[in-house]
């Protein structure tokens, strides 16, 4: 579609590629520069689209990593082996190269740092992106906001973030991990998929009228979004971003 | 396959393209259950176009097919969708 100069509308622009740094076996961030960004805010996504040289498209959603007040806007995108996307980004992409995307969208997973009120993010795997940009927004505004992380990986090597995360921990933002396939010798984090008993001991009580996020894969977003309305979360305070493969 | 997104926020950023406003905000509500969500947590199926459901209900609310220089959108599903018209969040 062509770009039509009206405030809000999306249009497909280029972003060049600044670097791609490994975040783990599987996940890479891009680095990337964006002539005319408008900024984003944190918990939003942009589509991305390649094209083949027969004039094939595939185009899929990445959440942004970075907090809004970035110069580069950073996208964390994790390796699916059989993804006709992904294996591109993170093997093939170099920087250097183009790339054509379209953001920043979305408002409803959105995360703002004027919001004083307590706020649990529940993470499933490379659902930690949107999370990951709210826990920077926050460090960046100075926010004094009660946010806690409940991250849910398989080993303590799929971690994402984890040295950045350990570093911004502290009184008022926590994170809490769970491993579920495999723990280090002497772990004594949790060790079982996230449930009722482990979001009321990490999660702020639902007295206080907590927001909370839920980024992953289906299954995973629909029990804790489950288990949160059952411990007394408002339902219109559980917001929601679920992934999973598919061809439709 | 990739891991896609499933829900509104899958379809949000070509809504976006053709409504110029944000849209996963936009709260419409169910011809069959009454229900009401914001675009944003209803439920996306992709194949060759892209299916919105109700999350209540699972009744066909939208069906969004690109193509031949077009976007067909149909609403078969919804009884009425509220477009934030200034920035307005909740909160």
């Amino acid at each position: 579609m062509a770009g039509a100069a009206l405030p809000g509308r999306l249009s497909w622009r280029l972003a060049d590629v600044l670097g791609i740094e490994p975040e783990t076996a599987n996940a890479k961030t891009l680095v990337l520069d964006v002539p005319e960004w408008p900024g984003h805010r944190a918990g939003q996504h942009v589509d991305i689209r390649l094209t083949a040289e027969d004039g094939y498209q595939a185009e899929r959603s990445y959440s942004i990593a970075s907090a809004p007040n970035g110069t580069a806007l950073e996208l964390t995108v994790e390796r699916l082996d059989d993804g006709e996307v992904s294996p591109y980004l993170t093997d093939e992409l170099r920087a250097g190269d183009q790339l054509e995307l379209r953001g920043p969208v979305g408002g409803y997973f959105v995360w703002e740092p004027r919001q004083a009120e307590p706020v649990l993010l529940v993470a499933g795997g490379s659902g930690v992106v949107p999370l990951m940009a709210m826990i920077r927004a926050r460090a960046a505004a100075g926010s004094d906001a009660d946010m806690r992380l409940l991250f849910s990986s398989r080993s303590w090597d799929a971690v994402i973030y984890r040295d950045e995360l350990d570093r911004l921990a502290g009184e008022r933002l926590t994170v809490a991990h769970t491993l579920t396939r495999s723990q280090p010798a002497g772990w004594k984090g949790y060790a079982r998929r996230v449930d009722s008993a482990m979001l009321q001991e990490v999660g702020p009580p639902a007295g206080h009228k907590p927001t909370a996020y839920i980024c992953g894969p289906t299954p995973f977003v629909e029990a804790v979004a489950g288990a949160l309305v059952a411990l007394g979360y408002e339902e219109q305070r559980i917001k929601t971003e679920r992934f999973g493969p598919t061809g439709g | 396959m990739d891991a896609l997104m499933l829900d509104g926020n899958a379809a949000a950023g070509l809504l976006q393209e053709v409504f110029a406003v944000e849209m996963t905000t936009a709260l419409e509500t169910c011809g069959r259950c009454g229900a009401s969500e914001p675009l944003g947590a209803v439920r996306v199926f992709r194949g060759a176009g892209t299916v919105l459901r109700c999350p209540h209900c699972e009744n066909l609310l939208a069906a969004i097919v690109e193509g031949r220089g077009r976007v067909w959108i149909a609403l078969p599903g919804v009884r009425a969708l509220a477009i934030e018209t200034e920035g307005g969040d909740e909160g």
